[in-house]
C-alpha cells in the first residue's frame, strides 16, 4: 500500500498513457467493423472469405504482430500507432463476426415491413437494422474493449508506455506491490470502460431495458413447460 | 522489406539451425511447454467443463469466470508469479495453465449446452443411462465446440509461451528480446514471424481437426460454421471459444 502512495502520480501518468492507447482501438474498430460487418452478413461468398481472413487475423499472437507490424506501416518499434493499429486489428477480427451475426439476427419481418413502407435500402440500415442489431454489437464492443485493455500492458517488454510498465519495472526493481498495483489498475480499468459502454448503450438505446427484462419473464414459463 | 529479406536470411543463416540457442533448439522448447501446459489444462478444464454442462450447475460461476479471466492481463500474471516464484520454468508454466483453462472449460461445457435438449430426452427416454447419455450422446456432439476451446486456448498458449521468456522461460520468445537488447530487428522479425507461423500452423491443424470430428449423421444439417452456431440460432456474443490470448 505504501509503495501506492508514493508514487500515485506515476500510476495517474500510466493511466493516462493507457487510456490513450485503448480508446482509439475501440472507436475504430466498432466503425470500421459496421461496413465489413454488413458486407460479411449480406452475401455467403463474403461471409466466408471475410471470416477466415479475420480468424487468422485474430490467430496472430500480439507481441510478433507488435514487432512486425512497423515493417508494413513504416513507424518505429516504440510508436504508439503502431500498437492502435494492432489492437484495433484485433478488434475488428472479434468485431465483425459479431456485426455480422447482429445484423443477421434482425427478423427479416421487420425488415419487410420497413421495405415495404417504403424505406430506401440506405436509410432502413440506418433506422431499422442497425437499431435493433444495437444490443449485440454492445455486448461484442464490451468485449473488444475489456480484451484491448488488457493487450495494451503486452506492448511493455518493447518499452511502449502504459500500465504494462509497472510490471516490467516492478520485475527489474522486484517489487511485488508495483506489478500487483499494475494489474489491480488495469483490470480496474477495463471493468471502468465496460461500465461507460454500458451507460452509452443506455442513453443511445433506452427501449432495450425494457425489452430485455420482458424476454426474461416470457422465457420461464416455456422453459418450465420443458422441463415438466 | 528489405528487413523481411535479412529476416529470412537469418532464419535460414546455417549458424541458427543448430546449438543451444538454434531455432530446431528453441522450437521444441516452445512446443514442448505448450504442449505441457495443454495437456495438463485439458485435464483440469474437460472434466469440469463436462461435468457443468451435463448437471448445468455452476455455470453462472463458469461464465463469469471465463468472461473475467478475459481482463487479466497476461504479462501481469507472469511476471507476479515469476517474482513469487523465482526463476525458472515453475512460474511460466503455471500462468500458462491458469490462462488456457477458461477457454477449454468454455468449449467443454458450452459444447454440452449446445445439444438439443430434445435428442437428450430421447436418449434417456429409449433407456440410456446416464453414463452413456454423456458418453454417446453429449460428448460426441459437443466435439466441435471442445476443440474450438481447444483451439482458442492453444492460440492463447503459444503466444503467451512467447511471452514467458522474459522472464526465462526459453522458446521462440528468446530471439525476440535477445534481438530487443542487442537492437537487432532482423533477429527480432524471424522470431515474430516463427511464432506467426507456428500459430497459423496450429489455427490450421485445429480448423481441420473441428471439421472432422462432425458425427456423421450430423453433418447433414449442420451449419457450415460450428463455432458460432446453436441451436437456439441467436448471435453469440464474443462466443464463449473466443479468449483472448
Amino acid at each position: 500500500m505504501n509503495w501506492v502512495i508514493e508514487n500515485l502520480p506515476l500510476i495517474g501518468q500510466r493511466t493516462a498513457e493507457h487510456l490513450a492507447l485503448s480508446i482509439p482501438p475501440i472507436i475504430l474498430s466498432f466503425i470500421i467493423s459496421v461496413p465489413i460487418g454488413w458486407l460479411a452478413n449480406r452475401y455467403r461468398w463474403s461471409r466466408g472469405v471475410l471470416l477466415t481472413v479475420l480468424g487468422l487475423l485474430y490467430a496472430i499472437p500480439s507481441l510478433p504482430l507488435f514487432v512486425v507490424l512497423p515493417i508494413i506501416l513504416g513507424t518505429g518499434l516504440r510508436d504508439s500507432v503502431n500498437v492502435i493499429v494492432a489492437l484495433t486489428l484485433y478488434g475488428i477480427a472479434l468485431m465483425v463476426r459479431t456485426t455480422a451475426d447482429a445484423l443477421g439476427s434482425v427478423s427479416s419481418d421487420v425488415t419487410q415491413s420497413a421495405t415495404a413502407m417504403g424505406f430506401s435500402p440506405w436509410t432502413r440500415f440506418w433506422k431499422v437494422d442497425l437499431p435493433l442489431a444495437g444490443p449485440v454489437l454492445l455486448a461484442g464492443i464490451r468485449v473488444v474493449a475489456v480484451s484491448t485493455v488488457s493487450l495494451v500492458t503486452v506492448g511493455a517488454v518493447l518499452g511502449i508506455k502504459s500500465l504494462g510498465l509497472l510490471f516490467t519495472d516492478g520485475l527489474q526493481r522486484n517489487i511485488v506491490a508495483e506489478v500487483a498495483t499494475g494489474m489491480v489498475a488495469t483490470i480496474a480499468l477495463a471493468l471502468l470502460i465496460d461500465f461507460a459502454l454500458v451507460l452509452v448503450g443506455r442513453v443511445l438505446m433506452p427501449w432495450t431495458h425494457v425489452v430485455s427484462s420482458k424476454r426474461v419473464r416470457r422465457a420461464l414459463p416455456s422453459d418450465a413447460g420443458v422441463a415438466a | 522489406m528489405n528487413l523481411l529479406v535479412d529476416a529470412f536470411a537469418w532464419i535460414f543463416d546455417p549458424a541458427h539451425q543448430a546449438g543451444a540457442n538454434g531455432i530446431p533448439t528453441r522450437l521444441v522448447q516452445h512446443l514442448g511447454i505448450s504442449l505441457l501446459v495443454l495437456v495438463v489444462a485439458s485435464a483440469i478444464a474437460i472434466p469440469v467443463g463436462y461435468l457443468i454442462g451435463h448437471t448445468g450447475k455452476g455455470r453462472t460461476l463458469a461464465v463469469s469466470l471465463t468472461g473475467g479471466f478475459r481482463s487479466l492481463p497476461t504479462l501481469g500474471l507472469l511476471i507476479i508469479l515469476a517474482l513469487w516464484l523465482g526463476v525458472g520454468l515453475e512460474a511460466p508454466l503455471i500462468a500458462l495453465i491458469v490462462l488456457a483453462v477458461p477457454p477449454i472449460l468454455a468449449g467443454a461445457y458450452s459444447g454440452f449446452e449446445a445439444v438439443d435438449r430434445r435428442t437428450i430426452d430421447a436418449a434417456r427416454a429409449v433407456g440410456m443411462t446416464e453414463w452413456q447419455i454423456v458418453s454417446k450422446v453429449e460428448v460426441p456432439l459437443g466435439l466441435p465446440l471442445l476443440i474450438g476451446g481447444l483451439r482458442s486456448g492453444t492460440l492463447q498458449i503459444i503466444a503467451t509461451a512467447t511471452l514467458a521468456d522474459y522472464v526465462g522461460a526459453g522458446g521462440l520468445g528468446h530471439f525476440i528480446f535477445v534481438g530487443q537488447k542487442s537492437n537487432d530487428y532482423p533477429q527480432m522479425l524471424a522470431g515474430s514471424l516463427l511464432v506467426i507461423a507456428l500459430a497459423l500452423l496450429s489455427e490450421g491443424i485445429f480448423a481441420l481437426l473441428q471439421k472432422l470430428v462432425v458425427p456423421r449423421g450430423v453433418v447433414a444439417n449442420q451449419n457450415t460454421d460450428v463455432r458460432t452456431s446453436s441451436p437456439r440460432r441467436v448471435a453469440v456474443v464474443g462466443s464463449p471459444t473466443e479468449e483472448r490470448k
